[in-house]
């Protein structure tokens, strides 16, 4: 590269010696000259973009001191770029853009529906009822939580506490707790578990009574149909499938409560259908993510009966049951099934509670293997089963089931078996520094996400996570049930081909000649044989 | 730390310390001198380690600092165009990002990992001729084996972009479109979840 001339660039910056100062023109009149030139070229539009070097700096230093980065000159290309790229935003722009709806606008109008008094209720409903809302004070039970920095943002707290407003507003509901949430892969859930009423739920008793009478009347119609036709049929099998468990009525065990889900507060609620036990104990075998959508299918090995809604509604009643307490003397028992409030309660103190987990209990109902809380014997069998098994034969009985006996309803936490080492729970109070206002929090270890507090005479659970059991093993699915064995083939069960005509006659030839050949033999042993060739003729 | 009060150093991770945390299962126990014992190794190993004269027993900070390593090198992840590579080869922060477009961010494809690329050489070359060296020089989160061990969620109506990610469960990644802000953050027992595929 030769020597560079003053209108190119780069000149001055390579030749050691010269400062950038020194190629001034002295004389004036070509100096002037020289800036004419040198300003000529950088109007020079380019041949690609239309753009010139002169406006671009222009706009450049314009930008960069209305600005005024830090460190300008290490970001100088990154500048020049987005000064370039703002430029050709410009021209195109020759329609008008639509109004863009953002999808926070679309989200605040589906909550602005929750922030709207309900009309029609009237105040006065209001006023009377105020007492005894069925509303639980969430914003209250975020605040407790919060001191253990667990929790949703205040936002979404609020939000959801609005939610379920609505909810009771909607639907005739005695008592309403905030369960928690579960997350998901594409949306997550949010849940609240309700109680009715008494009597609110006769509406899906009659449904399922209808669809009972409707199936035992095509019962009788395949009966009649099946008599006409029993000369013909192959012979039945006489595999009974081992009988389905029935789930626990609405209102007790594992169905006690109803919950209600919604992906976003905002967003209609959803009522989870009751759980059988079959769900449950094929919950306990599998372990899958939610997606988020009720309707989805839960691919899995055993298959799932039902879909995500109903492994949703399993899943929540294993937590449940793992998860519920309260304080001892709180719940008073009265009984096996029920227990009350204690309105004698002297709370316990924050240290004493979690120095021992024996202070806390479980107030809700365990769930046995067989996956409902009040143990079924199965084999009972009623009228109707009893007059068909005499017509039939009676398969073999299976050995009988043995009565299952879940842990009574208020056992302490520390009864609750741990995993390997790990104790079931962690006990923790919220800070050391100021135990006149800590609260006692309750980390579960069988249920990672399952949390519960307790101060003074208030205390409730949660849960925020994925909605799994947690196990150090890794889990193992269940194997597929090995091939059954098939019949030993022999020559009893072997088919083979039946004989020729010649075959046959030849057979007979031989037999008549046999026939002769053995008439001085024995009497026995031609009755015997005459028996055999009797059952040859048959199986030909 | 323990309390946020006081905090003490940890020692960086070396490959034998992940190699050995790497068999421990189980939660942490919160006492970072506790020391754990191998409980089931082969036999191979048992017997390379006592020739070596060492100790089958790993200690609990070990274990941790093993743990943070292989989450930060496994799951740690930034927005494309957070980060450049300069000519010279040295990853500096981009102090020009203004944060991924909404659309942008709700695609797997514009976050990276913030480790050594893996990926990047097995591209074909077409591929190759559209990144853009300077700010694709990361492996991108599309093609995770497994397929769907991120979850992309909108939070807060729109506003905030959350990754959370299934293979260390309580990972959480944040974004706010149109912005600079990012982060991520692991709040969680620190074991791998490797019921992964059975799960998706």
């Amino acid at each position: 590269h030769g020597p560079y001339q003053p209108h190119e660039p780069g000149y001055g910056l390579y030749q050691p010696g010269y400062s950038p100062y020194d190629d001034q023109i002295p004389d004036p009149k070509s100096r002037m000259l020289a800036i004419q030139n040198a300003k000529a070229y950088l109007l020079k539009s380019s041949t690609t973009s239309g753009l010139n070097l002169y406006d671009h700096l222009a706009n450049m230093l314009t930008k960069i001191l209305d600005e005024q980065p830090t460190n300008a000159v290490d970001i100088i290309e990154n500048i020049s770029k987005d000064v370039k790229w703002a430029q050709l935003q410009k021209k195109m722009d020759t329609l008008r853009d639509e109004h863009e709806i953002l999808p926070t606008f679309e989200a605040a109008e589906k909550r602005k529906a929750l922030f709207l008094k309900a009309n029609g209720e009237g105040e006065e409903e209001l006023e009377e009822e105020i007492g005894e809302t069925p509303l639980p004070n969430v914003m209250e039970t975020a605040f407790y939580f919060e001191q253990a920095g667990i929790g949703l943002s205040k936002d979404e707290s609020y939000h959801i506490f609005l939610a379920l407003k609505k909810l009771i507003s909607v639907q005739p509901i005695q008592t309403c707790r905030f369960w928690g949430k579960i997350l998901g892969l594409e949306m997550n859930y949010i849940i609240a578990e309700v109680q009715y009423h008494e009597g609110e739920e006769e509406e899906e008793t009659e449904e399922e009574e209808v669809t009972e009478e409707g199936g035992k009347g095509t019962g009788e119609v395949e009966d009649e149909d099946e008599k006409k036709e029993k000369e013909d049929e192959p012979p039945k099998s006489t595999y009974k499938p081992p009988p389905v468990i029935p789930k626990e009525e609405n209102g007790t065990g594992a169905n006690k409560y109803v919950y209600f889900v919604c992906n976003e507060p905002g967003k209609p609620w959803v009522k989870l259908p009751p759980v059988t036990p079959a769900q449950i104990v094929c919950a306990r075998k599998i372990k899958k993510f939610f997606t988020g959508r009720l309707d989805a299918p839960v691919v899995s090995f055993p298959p799932f009966p039902g879909n995500e809604a109903n492994y949703l509604r399993a899943q929540i009643a294993r937590i449940s049951a793992g998860k519920e307490e309260g304080d001892e003397e709180e719940e008073g028992g009265g009984g096996r099934d029920t227990y009350e409030e204690n309105p004698d309660f002297q709370p316990l103190s924050v240290a004493e509670m979690v120095d021992s987990l024996a202070t806390w209990v479980h107030h809700g109902q365990s769930i046995l293997k067989q996956g409902r809380c009040v143990w079924l014997n199965p084999f009972q069998k009623s009228e109707e089963e009893e007059e068909e098994d005499e017509e039939e034969e009676k398969a073999e009985e299976p050995d009988e089931l043995q009565q299952e006996i879940g842990p009574p309803l208020l056992t302490p936490l520390s009864e609750d078996e741990g995993i390997q080492n790990i104790p079931a729970w962690t006990a923790q109070p919220s800070t050391n520094l100021i135990p006149q206002y800590a609260v006692a929090i309750l980390q579960s270890n069988r249920w990672p996400g399952a949390y519960a507090f307790a101060s003074g005479k208030k205390f409730d659970n949660i849960y925020f996570g994925w909605g799994h059991k947690y196990s150090p093993e890794s889990h193992t699915p269940a194997l597929p049930p090995p091939a059954q064995a098939e019949y030993p083939s022999g020559p009893e069960t072997t088919e083979t081909r039946d004989p020729t005509l010649e075959e046959e006659l030849a057979f007979k030839a031989a037999r008549e000649e046999a026939l002769a050949a053995a008439e001085d033999e024995e009497d026995e042993e031609d009755v015997v044989e005459d028996d055999e060739e009797e059952e040859e003729e048959e199986e030909d | 730390s323990l309390n946020c009060v006081e905090w003490s150093l940890l020692p960086p991770a070396t490959e034998e310390m992940v190699a050995q945390a790497e068999q421990l299962k189980g939660r942490f126990q919160g006492d970072p001198s506790f020391e754990y014992e191998y409980t089931e190794i082969n036999a191979e190993d048992a017997e390379r380690l006592f020739e070596d004269g060492k100790e089958p027993m790993i200690k609990e900070e070990s274990r941790l600092v093993a743990t943070i390593e292989q989450i930060d090198r496994a799951v740690g992840i930034i927005p494309r165009g957070a980060f450049l590579k300069t000519p010279l080869g040295s990853v500096r922060e981009n102090r020009n990002f203004e944060g991924l477009s909404l659309t942008e961010a709700k695609k797997l494809s514009s976050y990276f990992h913030f480790t050594e690329p893996v990926n990047l050489k097995n591209k074909t070359l077409l591929e190759k001729a559209d990144l853009d060296p300077s700010t694709d020089f990361l492996d991108s989160l599309e093609h995770d084996i497994p397929q769907g061990s991120w979850t992309v969620q909108l939070e807060k109506g729109g506003t905030v972009v959350v990754l959370r990610s299934l293979l260390w469960l309580g990972l959480t990644f944040y974004h706010v479109p149109m912005t600079k802000q990012y982060g991520y953050v692991y709040f969680g027992t620190g074991e791998k979840n490797l019921d992964l595929p059975f799960m998706l």
